[in-house]
Protein backbone atom coordinates (compact mmCIF):
# COMPACT_ATOMS: atom_id res chain seq x y z
CA UNK A 1 0.00 0.00 0.00
CA UNK A 2 1.49 3.38 -0.71
CA UNK A 3 1.57 6.18 2.12
CA UNK A 4 -1.12 8.45 0.19
CA UNK A 5 -3.81 5.77 0.80
CA UNK A 6 -2.84 5.10 5.05
CA UNK A 7 -2.77 8.64 5.38
CA UNK A 8 -6.08 9.53 3.96
CA UNK A 9 -7.14 6.13 5.84
CA UNK A 10 -5.79 7.43 8.86
CA UNK A 11 -6.77 11.31 8.63
CA UNK A 12 -10.08 11.06 7.25
CA UNK A 13 -11.26 8.14 9.72
CA UNK A 14 -11.68 9.06 13.50
CA UNK A 15 -11.13 6.02 15.12
CA UNK A 16 -10.69 6.88 18.73
CA UNK A 17 -14.01 8.21 18.13
CA UNK A 18 -15.86 5.31 17.02
CA UNK A 19 -13.80 3.02 19.88
CA UNK A 20 -15.85 4.69 22.57
CA UNK A 21 -18.97 3.76 21.04
CA UNK A 22 -18.17 0.19 22.27
CA UNK A 23 -17.86 -0.41 25.71
CA UNK A 24 -16.23 -3.64 25.51
CA UNK A 25 -13.31 -1.96 23.72
CA UNK A 26 -12.24 -0.64 26.61
CA UNK A 27 -11.59 -4.22 29.19
CA UNK A 28 -8.78 -5.90 30.30
CA UNK A 29 -8.08 -9.23 28.98
CA UNK A 30 -5.49 -11.12 31.71
CA UNK A 31 -4.30 -7.66 32.10
CA UNK A 32 -3.73 -6.30 28.59
CA UNK A 33 -5.96 -3.93 26.63
CA UNK A 34 -8.56 -6.18 24.73
CA UNK A 35 -7.37 -6.73 21.35
CA UNK A 36 -10.85 -8.02 19.62
CA UNK A 37 -10.01 -9.24 16.14
CA UNK A 38 -12.69 -11.96 15.82
CA UNK A 39 -15.26 -9.83 14.86
CA UNK A 40 -15.84 -12.63 11.35
CA UNK A 41 -17.60 -14.72 14.42
CA UNK A 42 -19.00 -12.09 16.00
CA UNK A 43 -18.95 -8.46 16.22
CA UNK A 44 -18.94 -6.32 19.50
CA UNK A 45 -22.32 -3.86 19.91
CA UNK A 46 -22.09 0.45 20.53
CA UNK A 47 -23.69 1.31 23.13
CA UNK A 48 -26.90 2.81 20.89
CA UNK A 49 -27.28 -0.89 20.28
CA UNK A 50 -27.26 -1.82 24.17
CA UNK A 51 -29.35 1.13 25.07
CA UNK A 52 -31.81 0.37 22.54
CA UNK A 53 -32.42 -3.06 23.91
CA UNK A 54 -32.39 -1.79 27.72
CA UNK A 55 -34.96 0.81 26.95
CA UNK A 56 -37.07 -1.83 25.49
CA UNK A 57 -36.62 -3.83 28.01
CA UNK A 58 -37.54 -1.55 30.54
CA UNK A 59 -40.42 0.54 29.11
CA UNK A 60 -42.09 -1.16 26.01
CA UNK A 61 -41.95 -4.86 25.83
CA UNK A 62 -45.22 -6.88 25.32
CA UNK A 63 -46.03 -8.98 22.81
CA UNK A 64 -46.40 -7.86 19.51
CA UNK A 65 -49.00 -7.98 16.60
CA UNK A 66 -51.39 -9.15 19.44
CA UNK A 67 -52.44 -6.85 22.09
CA UNK A 68 -54.74 -3.00 22.01
CA UNK A 69 -52.95 -2.23 24.88
CA UNK A 70 -50.45 0.32 24.52
CA UNK A 71 -46.97 -1.57 25.46
CA UNK A 72 -48.02 -4.21 22.44
CA UNK A 73 -48.57 -1.38 20.55
CA UNK A 74 -45.44 0.24 21.01
CA UNK A 75 -43.29 -3.19 20.72
CA UNK A 76 -45.18 -4.16 17.83
CA UNK A 77 -44.39 -0.29 16.07
CA UNK A 78 -40.37 -0.63 17.30
CA UNK A 79 -40.39 -4.47 15.75
CA UNK A 80 -41.57 -3.22 12.58
CA UNK A 81 -39.28 -0.37 12.99
CA UNK A 82 -36.73 -2.15 12.69
CA UNK A 83 -38.00 -4.20 9.84
CA UNK A 84 -38.12 -1.06 7.62
CA UNK A 85 -34.31 0.20 8.86
CA UNK A 86 -33.72 -3.66 6.68
CA UNK A 87 -35.38 -2.95 4.25
CA UNK A 88 -33.78 0.36 3.23
CA UNK A 89 -29.98 -0.55 4.64
CA UNK A 90 -30.16 -3.45 1.69
CA UNK A 91 -32.72 -1.77 -0.74
CA UNK A 92 -35.44 -3.86 -0.43
CA UNK A 93 -38.30 -3.35 -2.82
CA UNK A 94 -40.97 -3.81 0.16
CA UNK A 95 -40.82 -4.87 3.90
CA UNK A 96 -43.05 -8.30 2.86
CA UNK A 97 -39.48 -9.42 1.43
CA UNK A 98 -37.51 -9.01 4.51
CA UNK A 99 -38.32 -11.84 6.99
CA UNK A 100 -36.53 -11.58 9.99
CA UNK A 101 -35.13 -15.17 11.74
CA UNK A 102 -32.81 -16.31 14.19
CA UNK A 103 -29.20 -15.81 12.00
CA UNK A 104 -27.82 -16.86 8.42
CA UNK A 105 -28.23 -21.00 9.72
CA UNK A 106 -31.90 -20.53 9.85
CA UNK A 107 -32.57 -18.48 6.87
CA UNK A 108 -30.89 -20.95 4.84
CA UNK A 109 -32.67 -23.81 6.12
CA UNK A 110 -35.52 -21.99 5.54
CA UNK A 111 -35.31 -21.69 2.21
CA UNK A 112 -34.17 -25.47 1.83
CA UNK A 113 -37.05 -26.48 3.48
CA UNK A 114 -39.98 -24.22 2.23
CA UNK A 115 -38.84 -23.37 -1.35
CA UNK A 116 -36.53 -26.21 -1.71
CA UNK A 117 -38.30 -29.22 -0.63
CA UNK A 118 -41.84 -29.15 -2.07
CA UNK A 119 -40.50 -28.16 -5.62
CA UNK A 120 -37.15 -30.26 -6.06
CA UNK A 121 -37.19 -33.62 -7.98
CA UNK A 122 -34.93 -36.28 -8.46
CA UNK A 123 -31.51 -35.54 -10.52
CA UNK A 124 -32.37 -32.25 -10.03
CA UNK A 125 -29.09 -29.89 -9.23
CA UNK A 126 -27.79 -27.50 -6.29
CA UNK A 127 -24.95 -25.56 -6.90
CA UNK A 128 -22.27 -24.36 -4.18
CA UNK A 129 -18.97 -23.36 -4.50
CA UNK A 130 -16.05 -24.70 -2.70
CA UNK A 131 -15.32 -22.24 -0.02
CA UNK A 132 -18.94 -22.43 1.51
CA UNK A 133 -19.19 -22.27 5.38
CA UNK A 134 -21.01 -25.72 6.80
CA UNK A 135 -24.55 -23.67 6.75
CA UNK A 136 -24.60 -23.26 3.75
CA UNK A 137 -23.71 -26.52 2.41
CA UNK A 138 -25.23 -29.16 5.27
CA UNK A 139 -28.95 -27.65 4.49
CA UNK A 140 -28.35 -28.60 1.33
CA UNK A 141 -27.09 -31.98 1.73
CA UNK A 142 -30.41 -32.67 3.71
CA UNK A 143 -32.87 -31.70 1.18
CA UNK A 144 -30.75 -33.95 -1.18
CA UNK A 145 -31.59 -36.57 1.08
CA UNK A 146 -35.15 -35.51 1.31
CA UNK A 147 -35.83 -35.24 -3.16
CA UNK A 148 -33.03 -36.99 -4.58
CA UNK A 149 -31.54 -33.47 -6.01
CA UNK A 150 -28.04 -33.76 -6.36
CA UNK A 151 -25.23 -31.25 -4.37
CA UNK A 152 -22.32 -29.98 -7.14
CA UNK A 153 -19.37 -27.69 -5.78
CA UNK A 154 -18.14 -25.12 -8.54
CA UNK A 155 -13.99 -25.36 -7.57
CA UNK A 156 -12.25 -22.14 -6.30
CA UNK A 157 -8.14 -21.94 -7.09
CA UNK A 158 -5.42 -21.76 -5.18
CA UNK A 159 -5.81 -17.90 -4.15
CA UNK A 160 -9.17 -19.00 -2.52
CA UNK A 161 -10.95 -17.21 -5.20
CA UNK A 162 -14.37 -18.50 -7.80
CA UNK A 163 -14.28 -17.44 -11.09
CA UNK A 164 -17.63 -17.28 -13.07
CA UNK A 165 -16.61 -19.21 -16.06
CA UNK A 166 -16.06 -22.03 -13.65
CA UNK A 167 -19.31 -22.10 -11.75
CA UNK A 168 -20.80 -21.39 -15.27
CA UNK A 169 -19.55 -24.76 -16.31
CA UNK A 170 -21.19 -26.26 -13.67
CA UNK A 171 -24.92 -25.07 -14.78
CA UNK A 172 -26.90 -27.62 -16.21
CA UNK A 173 -30.63 -27.70 -17.38
CA UNK A 174 -31.32 -29.43 -14.44
CA UNK A 175 -29.40 -26.78 -12.19
CA UNK A 176 -32.35 -24.93 -9.74
CA UNK A 177 -30.44 -23.66 -7.63
CA UNK A 178 -27.32 -21.33 -6.96
CA UNK A 179 -26.27 -20.93 -3.23
CA UNK A 180 -22.71 -19.08 -2.32
CA UNK A 181 -21.36 -17.11 0.05
CA UNK A 182 -20.38 -13.25 -0.64
CA UNK A 183 -17.60 -13.32 1.71
CA UNK A 184 -16.07 -16.49 2.58
CA UNK A 185 -15.81 -16.86 5.95
CA UNK A 186 -12.37 -18.50 6.53
CA UNK A 187 -10.55 -17.02 3.63
CA UNK A 188 -11.74 -13.43 3.29
CA UNK A 189 -12.87 -13.77 -0.27
CA UNK A 190 -15.44 -12.04 -1.36
CA UNK A 191 -17.15 -13.34 -4.57
CA UNK A 192 -18.14 -11.77 -7.85
CA UNK A 193 -22.10 -12.15 -7.04
CA UNK A 194 -23.44 -9.56 -9.26
CA UNK A 195 -21.65 -11.76 -11.99
CA UNK A 196 -22.93 -15.29 -10.69
CA UNK A 197 -26.35 -14.22 -10.38
CA UNK A 198 -26.63 -12.79 -14.01
CA UNK A 199 -25.17 -15.91 -15.12
CA UNK A 200 -27.87 -18.11 -12.98
CA UNK A 201 -30.68 -15.74 -14.00
CA UNK A 202 -29.97 -15.88 -17.43
CA UNK A 203 -30.33 -19.53 -17.03
CA UNK A 204 -33.72 -19.99 -15.04
CA UNK A 205 -31.49 -20.63 -12.16
CA UNK A 206 -33.02 -19.28 -8.12
CA UNK A 207 -30.06 -17.94 -6.33
CA UNK A 208 -29.38 -17.51 -2.70
CA UNK A 209 -26.58 -15.33 -1.16
CA UNK A 210 -25.18 -16.18 2.08
CA UNK A 211 -24.05 -12.72 3.45
CA UNK A 212 -23.19 -13.13 6.54
CA UNK A 213 -19.28 -11.86 6.20
CA UNK A 214 -20.34 -9.38 3.81
CA UNK A 215 -22.89 -6.91 5.04
CA UNK A 216 -20.55 -5.60 8.30
CA UNK A 217 -17.72 -4.51 5.47
CA UNK A 218 -19.42 -3.30 2.06
CA UNK A 219 -22.78 -1.73 1.03
CA UNK A 220 -25.26 -4.54 -0.12
CA UNK A 221 -27.76 -3.33 -2.33
CA UNK A 222 -30.17 -6.77 -2.89
CA UNK A 223 -31.84 -5.37 -6.35
CA UNK A 224 -28.39 -4.58 -7.71
CA UNK A 225 -26.89 -7.99 -6.97
CA UNK A 226 -30.39 -8.97 -8.52
CA UNK A 227 -30.41 -12.38 -6.08
CA UNK A 228 -33.33 -14.22 -5.27
CA UNK A 229 -32.66 -15.04 -1.52
CA UNK A 230 -30.09 -13.20 0.62
CA UNK A 231 -29.18 -14.32 4.19
CA UNK A 232 -27.26 -12.55 7.12
CA UNK A 233 -26.92 -12.70 10.88
CA UNK A 234 -27.47 -9.55 12.99
CA UNK A 235 -24.39 -10.42 15.55
CA UNK A 236 -22.09 -10.02 12.87
CA UNK A 237 -23.42 -6.74 12.04
CA UNK A 238 -22.87 -5.33 16.02
CA UNK A 239 -26.43 -6.24 16.46
CA UNK A 240 -27.29 -8.76 19.54
CA UNK A 241 -27.44 -13.06 18.92
CA UNK A 242 -30.44 -14.43 17.84
CA UNK A 243 -31.90 -11.97 15.24
CA UNK A 244 -30.95 -12.17 11.49
CA UNK A 245 -32.61 -11.44 8.12
CA UNK A 246 -33.86 -13.84 5.23
CA UNK A 247 -34.21 -11.10 2.27
CA UNK A 248 -36.58 -12.98 -0.87
CA UNK A 249 -37.97 -11.30 -3.90
CA UNK A 250 -41.57 -11.48 -2.96
CA UNK A 251 -42.80 -13.17 -5.79
CA UNK A 252 -41.22 -16.11 -5.13
CA UNK A 253 -41.87 -16.28 -0.99
CA UNK A 254 -45.63 -15.62 -2.06
CA UNK A 255 -45.27 -19.13 -3.84
CA UNK A 256 -43.42 -20.76 -1.17
CA UNK A 257 -45.93 -22.91 1.64
CA UNK A 258 -44.74 -21.89 5.20
CA UNK A 259 -42.09 -22.84 7.01
CA UNK A 260 -43.16 -23.37 10.43
CA UNK A 261 -47.06 -22.93 11.68
CA UNK A 262 -47.96 -21.36 14.58
CA UNK A 263 -49.10 -17.83 16.04
CA UNK A 264 -48.74 -15.24 14.32
CA UNK A 265 -47.86 -16.72 10.77
CA UNK A 266 -52.10 -17.17 10.41
CA UNK A 267 -55.49 -15.65 9.36
CA UNK A 268 -57.90 -17.90 10.08
CA UNK A 269 -57.35 -21.43 11.78
CA UNK A 270 -60.34 -23.94 12.37
CA UNK A 271 -59.62 -27.55 13.02
CA UNK A 272 -60.77 -27.95 9.22
CA UNK A 273 -57.97 -25.70 7.63
CA UNK A 274 -55.90 -22.72 7.81
CA UNK A 275 -55.43 -19.61 5.82
CA UNK A 276 -51.64 -18.18 6.21
CA UNK A 277 -51.15 -14.90 6.48
CA UNK A 278 -49.64 -12.52 4.66
CA UNK A 279 -45.97 -11.65 3.75
CA UNK A 280 -43.83 -11.29 5.82
CA UNK A 281 -45.59 -13.11 8.35
CA UNK A 282 -46.01 -16.17 7.11
CA UNK A 283 -42.77 -16.92 7.34
CA UNK A 284 -42.43 -15.63 11.08
CA UNK A 285 -44.22 -18.18 13.39
CA UNK A 286 -43.91 -17.87 17.15
CA UNK A 287 -43.64 -14.78 19.09
CA UNK A 288 -39.95 -13.72 17.39
CA UNK A 289 -36.69 -12.18 19.07
CA UNK A 290 -38.44 -8.94 19.75
CA UNK A 291 -35.86 -6.83 21.52
CA UNK A 292 -33.25 -8.41 18.50
CA UNK A 293 -34.72 -7.07 15.87
CA UNK A 294 -34.85 -3.86 17.36
CA UNK A 295 -30.98 -4.47 18.61
CA UNK A 296 -30.55 -5.05 14.55
CA UNK A 297 -32.54 -1.86 13.79
CA UNK A 298 -30.26 0.49 16.29
CA UNK A 299 -27.25 -1.29 14.72
CA UNK A 300 -28.51 -0.61 11.16
CA UNK A 301 -29.14 3.39 12.67
CA UNK A 302 -25.51 3.75 14.52
CA UNK A 303 -23.90 2.18 11.24
CA UNK A 304 -26.08 4.64 8.74
CA UNK A 305 -24.98 7.57 11.10
CA UNK A 306 -21.16 6.86 10.66
CA UNK A 307 -18.38 7.89 7.85
CA UNK A 308 -19.44 4.26 6.47
CA UNK A 309 -17.12 5.05 3.24
CA UNK A 310 -14.43 5.91 5.79
CA UNK A 311 -14.73 2.73 7.70
CA UNK A 312 -14.30 0.63 4.70
CA UNK A 313 -11.06 2.49 3.90
CA UNK A 314 -10.09 2.29 7.32
CA UNK A 315 -10.66 -1.85 6.95
CA UNK A 316 -9.08 -1.99 3.84
CA UNK A 317 -5.90 -0.51 5.35
CA UNK A 318 -5.96 -2.80 8.57
CA UNK A 319 -6.24 -5.76 6.07
CA UNK A 320 -2.91 -3.92 4.16
CA UNK A 321 -1.21 -3.50 7.05
CA UNK A 322 -1.62 -6.88 8.58
CA UNK A 323 -1.02 -8.54 5.18
CA UNK A 324 2.42 -6.40 5.12
CA UNK A 325 3.50 -7.72 9.16
CA UNK A 326 2.24 -11.11 9.01
CA UNK A 327 4.04 -11.49 5.69
CA UNK A 328 7.29 -10.48 7.69
CA UNK A 329 6.81 -13.54 10.18
CA UNK A 330 9.05 -16.54 8.78
CA UNK A 331 6.83 -19.44 8.34
CA UNK A 332 3.98 -17.84 8.33
CA UNK A 333 1.48 -18.56 5.35
CA UNK A 334 -1.71 -16.58 4.70
CA UNK A 335 -4.19 -18.95 3.57
CA UNK A 336 -6.41 -17.49 1.19
CA UNK A 337 -4.82 -14.74 -0.84
CA UNK A 338 -8.13 -13.48 -3.71
CA UNK A 339 -7.26 -10.19 -4.89
CA UNK A 340 -10.84 -9.14 -3.96
CA UNK A 341 -10.61 -9.98 0.14
CA UNK A 342 -12.81 -8.43 3.39
CA UNK A 343 -10.93 -7.55 5.95
CA UNK A 344 -9.46 -10.56 7.68
CA UNK A 345 -6.37 -12.91 7.27
CA UNK A 346 -6.07 -16.30 7.58
CA UNK A 347 -2.74 -17.88 8.37
CA UNK A 348 -0.52 -20.83 10.20
CA UNK A 349 2.83 -20.75 11.44
CA UNK A 350 4.93 -23.57 10.35
CA UNK A 351 5.90 -24.20 14.10
CA UNK A 352 2.82 -23.30 16.36
CA UNK A 353 -0.27 -24.97 15.61
CA UNK A 354 -2.67 -23.03 16.11
CA UNK A 355 -4.58 -24.10 18.94
CA UNK A 356 -1.97 -23.33 20.89
CA UNK A 357 -1.35 -19.73 19.30
CA UNK A 358 -5.18 -19.21 19.93
CA UNK A 359 -4.26 -19.58 23.94
CA UNK A 360 -0.98 -17.75 23.84
CA UNK A 361 -3.11 -14.65 21.69
CA UNK A 362 -5.40 -14.50 24.43
CA UNK A 363 -2.73 -14.66 27.20
CA UNK A 364 -1.59 -11.08 25.62
CA UNK A 365 -4.97 -10.16 25.68
CA UNK A 366 -5.62 -10.69 21.85
CA UNK A 367 -8.83 -12.46 20.36
CA UNK A 368 -8.67 -14.53 17.09
CA UNK A 369 -10.21 -17.53 16.13
CA UNK A 370 -8.60 -20.56 15.46
CA UNK A 371 -10.30 -23.92 14.09
CA UNK A 372 -11.90 -25.16 11.09
CA UNK A 373 -13.87 -22.15 10.86
CA UNK A 374 -17.00 -24.16 9.90
CA UNK A 375 -15.33 -24.73 6.46
CA UNK A 376 -13.83 -28.23 6.63
CA UNK A 377 -13.54 -28.61 2.48
CA UNK A 378 -11.60 -24.95 2.56
CA UNK A 379 -9.65 -26.36 5.57
CA UNK A 380 -8.78 -29.87 3.49
CA UNK A 381 -8.19 -28.15 0.22
CA UNK A 382 -4.98 -25.52 1.88
CA UNK A 383 -4.32 -29.07 3.34
CA UNK A 384 -4.31 -27.56 7.15
CA UNK A 385 -6.23 -29.23 10.02
CA UNK A 386 -6.98 -25.54 11.21
CA UNK A 387 -5.83 -21.93 10.84
CA UNK A 388 -5.78 -18.97 12.87
CA UNK A 389 -7.90 -16.05 12.04
CA UNK A 390 -7.88 -12.16 12.48
CA UNK A 391 -10.87 -10.60 11.35
CA UNK A 392 -11.48 -6.31 11.38
CA UNK A 393 -14.06 -4.19 12.12
CA UNK A 394 -13.65 -0.23 11.46
CA UNK A 395 -12.67 0.07 15.09
CA UNK A 396 -9.20 -1.74 15.10
CA UNK A 397 -6.55 -0.30 15.35
CA UNK A 398 -2.98 -0.77 13.33
CA UNK A 399 -1.42 -1.16 17.16
CA UNK A 400 -3.49 -3.89 17.34
CA UNK A 401 -2.23 -5.37 14.11
CA UNK A 402 1.23 -4.53 15.61
CA UNK A 403 0.69 -6.27 19.00
CA UNK A 404 -1.27 -9.73 17.04
CA UNK A 405 2.36 -9.97 15.33
CA UNK A 406 4.73 -9.38 18.38
CA UNK A 407 2.60 -11.86 19.88
CA UNK A 408 3.08 -14.93 17.11
CA UNK A 409 6.63 -13.74 17.56
CA UNK A 410 6.92 -14.51 20.63
CA UNK A 411 4.79 -17.67 20.34
CA UNK A 412 7.35 -19.38 17.76
CA UNK A 413 10.43 -18.31 20.02
CA UNK A 414 8.62 -20.39 22.22
CA UNK A 415 7.89 -23.36 20.22
CA UNK A 416 10.96 -22.94 18.57
CA UNK B 1 -2.86 -18.36 35.51
CA UNK B 2 0.62 -18.83 33.88
CA UNK B 3 1.31 -19.84 30.29
CA UNK B 4 4.67 -21.58 31.36
CA UNK B 5 2.52 -23.57 33.70
CA UNK B 6 0.21 -24.85 30.82
CA UNK B 7 3.09 -24.99 28.10
CA UNK B 8 6.00 -26.83 30.93
CA UNK B 9 9.21 -27.94 29.23
CA UNK B 10 8.41 -31.40 29.27
CA UNK B 11 5.19 -30.55 27.08
CA UNK B 12 7.44 -28.76 25.21
CA UNK B 13 9.90 -31.14 24.47
CA UNK B 14 7.30 -34.02 24.12
CA UNK B 15 5.24 -31.80 20.93
CA UNK B 16 9.14 -31.01 19.64
CA UNK B 17 9.99 -34.54 19.64
CA UNK B 18 6.96 -36.70 20.22
CA UNK B 19 7.89 -40.17 21.47
CA UNK B 20 6.22 -43.44 20.11
CA UNK B 21 5.07 -41.70 16.93
CA UNK B 22 4.41 -43.52 13.68
CA UNK B 23 2.67 -46.64 12.28
CA UNK B 24 2.72 -50.04 13.81
CA UNK B 25 2.11 -53.07 11.53
CA UNK B 26 0.64 -55.70 12.32
CA UNK B 27 -1.59 -54.01 15.26
CA UNK B 28 -4.30 -55.82 18.08
CA UNK B 29 -5.93 -52.82 18.27
CA UNK B 30 -6.39 -49.39 16.16
CA UNK B 31 -8.18 -46.46 17.25
CA UNK B 32 -9.02 -42.90 15.71
CA UNK B 33 -9.47 -40.18 17.96
CA UNK B 34 -11.06 -37.21 16.49
CA UNK B 35 -11.72 -33.89 18.13
CA UNK B 36 -14.28 -32.14 16.13
CA UNK B 37 -14.21 -29.09 17.62
CA UNK B 38 -10.47 -28.25 16.70
CA UNK B 39 -10.33 -30.90 14.29
CA UNK B 40 -7.52 -32.59 16.03
CA UNK B 41 -6.98 -35.95 14.77
CA UNK B 42 -4.91 -39.32 16.45
CA UNK B 43 -5.20 -42.87 15.25
CA UNK B 44 -3.54 -45.46 18.43
CA UNK B 45 -1.95 -48.34 17.51
CA UNK B 46 -1.21 -51.04 20.36
CA UNK B 47 0.07 -54.66 20.06
CA UNK B 48 -1.13 -57.21 22.97
CA UNK B 49 1.60 -59.08 24.80
CA UNK B 50 -1.18 -61.63 26.70
CA UNK B 51 -2.76 -58.93 29.10
CA UNK B 52 0.11 -55.99 28.88
CA UNK B 53 0.67 -53.77 26.41
CA UNK B 54 3.32 -54.81 24.27
CA UNK B 55 3.71 -51.98 21.86
CA UNK B 56 2.06 -48.92 21.59
CA UNK B 57 2.49 -45.91 18.67
CA UNK B 58 0.43 -43.09 17.87
CA UNK B 59 0.07 -40.76 14.53
CA UNK B 60 -1.89 -38.05 13.06
CA UNK B 61 -1.76 -34.20 13.81
CA UNK B 62 -2.78 -31.89 16.81
CA UNK B 63 -1.41 -29.21 19.12
CA UNK B 64 1.35 -29.08 21.38
CA UNK B 65 -0.92 -29.88 23.99
CA UNK B 66 -2.78 -33.12 22.39
CA UNK B 67 0.43 -34.06 20.57
CA UNK B 68 2.63 -34.12 24.04
CA UNK B 69 -0.44 -35.87 26.01
CA UNK B 70 -0.29 -38.60 23.60
CA UNK B 71 3.51 -38.76 23.57
CA UNK B 72 3.45 -38.88 26.89
CA UNK B 73 0.70 -41.77 27.32
CA UNK B 74 2.60 -43.63 24.58
CA UNK B 75 5.60 -43.92 27.76
CA UNK B 76 3.42 -44.79 30.60
CA UNK B 77 1.77 -47.22 29.54
CA UNK B 78 4.15 -49.22 27.55
CA UNK B 79 4.03 -52.76 29.73
CA UNK B 80 1.29 -52.27 31.86
CA UNK B 81 -1.51 -54.29 32.24
CA UNK B 82 -4.82 -53.15 30.71
CA UNK B 83 -6.29 -52.91 34.21
CA UNK B 84 -3.10 -50.87 35.14
CA UNK B 85 -3.53 -48.94 32.05
CA UNK B 86 -7.25 -47.79 33.02
CA UNK B 87 -5.97 -47.32 36.29
CA UNK B 88 -3.73 -44.35 35.02
CA UNK B 89 -6.56 -43.56 32.44
CA UNK B 90 -9.15 -42.33 35.48
CA UNK B 91 -5.61 -40.70 37.45
CA UNK B 92 -4.86 -38.46 34.68
CA UNK B 93 -8.60 -37.72 33.85
CA UNK B 94 -9.22 -36.41 37.19
CA UNK B 95 -6.40 -34.83 37.34
CA UNK B 96 -7.43 -32.70 33.99
CA UNK B 97 -10.85 -31.91 35.24
CA UNK B 98 -10.88 -32.11 39.09
CA UNK B 99 -9.59 -29.57 41.37
CA UNK B 100 -8.67 -31.46 44.22
CA UNK B 101 -6.89 -34.01 41.97
CA UNK B 102 -2.97 -34.63 42.69
CA UNK B 103 -0.75 -35.99 40.64
CA UNK B 104 1.40 -38.46 42.77
CA UNK B 105 2.80 -41.14 41.35
CA UNK B 106 1.98 -39.80 37.45
CA UNK B 107 5.43 -39.42 37.02
CA UNK B 108 6.22 -37.26 33.60
CA UNK B 109 2.20 -36.68 33.42
CA UNK B 110 2.66 -34.48 35.75
CA UNK B 111 3.25 -32.03 33.75
CA UNK B 112 -0.39 -32.14 32.58
CA UNK B 113 -1.55 -30.62 35.76
CA UNK B 114 -1.77 -27.05 33.80
CA UNK B 115 -3.83 -27.90 31.53
CA UNK B 116 -6.82 -27.71 34.01
CA UNK B 117 -6.46 -24.15 34.29
CA UNK B 118 -7.64 -23.89 30.60
CA UNK B 119 -10.73 -25.31 30.17
CA UNK B 120 -10.95 -24.76 26.55
CA UNK B 121 -7.79 -26.60 26.34
CA UNK B 122 -8.65 -30.10 28.57
CA UNK B 123 -10.08 -31.65 25.46
CA UNK B 124 -6.91 -31.87 23.90
CA UNK B 125 -4.90 -33.28 26.32
CA UNK B 126 -7.74 -36.09 26.69
CA UNK B 127 -8.22 -37.27 23.64
CA UNK B 128 -6.00 -39.54 23.10
CA UNK B 129 -6.50 -41.31 26.68
CA UNK B 130 -10.12 -41.45 25.39
CA UNK B 131 -8.65 -43.33 22.47
CA UNK B 132 -6.41 -45.41 24.34
CA UNK B 133 -9.15 -46.11 26.55
CA UNK B 134 -11.94 -47.25 24.02
CA UNK B 135 -8.82 -49.40 22.30
CA UNK B 136 -8.21 -51.22 25.70
CA UNK B 137 -11.80 -52.36 26.42
CA UNK B 138 -12.84 -53.97 23.03
CA UNK B 139 -9.73 -54.26 21.57
CA UNK B 140 -11.41 -56.74 18.95
CA UNK B 141 -12.80 -53.91 16.88
CA UNK B 142 -10.36 -53.43 14.16
CA UNK B 143 -11.17 -49.59 13.79
CA UNK B 144 -13.53 -47.89 15.33
CA UNK B 145 -13.54 -43.72 16.29
CA UNK B 146 -14.02 -42.08 19.19
CA UNK B 147 -15.02 -38.36 19.53
CA UNK B 148 -14.61 -35.85 21.98
CA UNK B 149 -17.78 -34.68 21.48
Amino acid sequence: MNHAVLSDALFSFDVARVRRDFPVLERLVHGKPLAYLDNGASAQRPSAVIEAVDDYERRHHANIHRGVHTLSQEATALYEDARDRVVRFINAASRHEVIFVRGTTEAINLVAQSWGRPLLEPGDEILITFLEHHANIVPWQILCEQTGAVLKVAPMDERGEVHVRSVEALMTPRTRLLACAHVSNALGTVLPVRELVAAAKSRGIVTLIDGAQAVPHMPVDVRDIGCDFYAFSGHKLFAPTGIGVLYGREALLERMPPWQGGGDMILKVSFEGTTYNSLPYKFEAGTPNISGAIGLGAAIEYLLGQDLAGARRHEHALLEHATRVLSRIPDLKIIGTARNKASLVSFVVGSVHPHDLGTILDEDGIAVRTGHHCAMPVMDFFKVPATARASFAFYNTFEEIDRLAAAIERARTMFA
Amino acid sequence: MELNDLYRDVILDHNRRPRNFGPLEPADAAVEGFNPLCGDRLTLRLRLDGDRIGEIRFEGQGCAISTASASLMTEAVKGKTRAEALEVFDHVHRLLTEDAADAEGLGKLAALSGVREYPARVKCASLCWHTLATALRRPDHALATVSTE
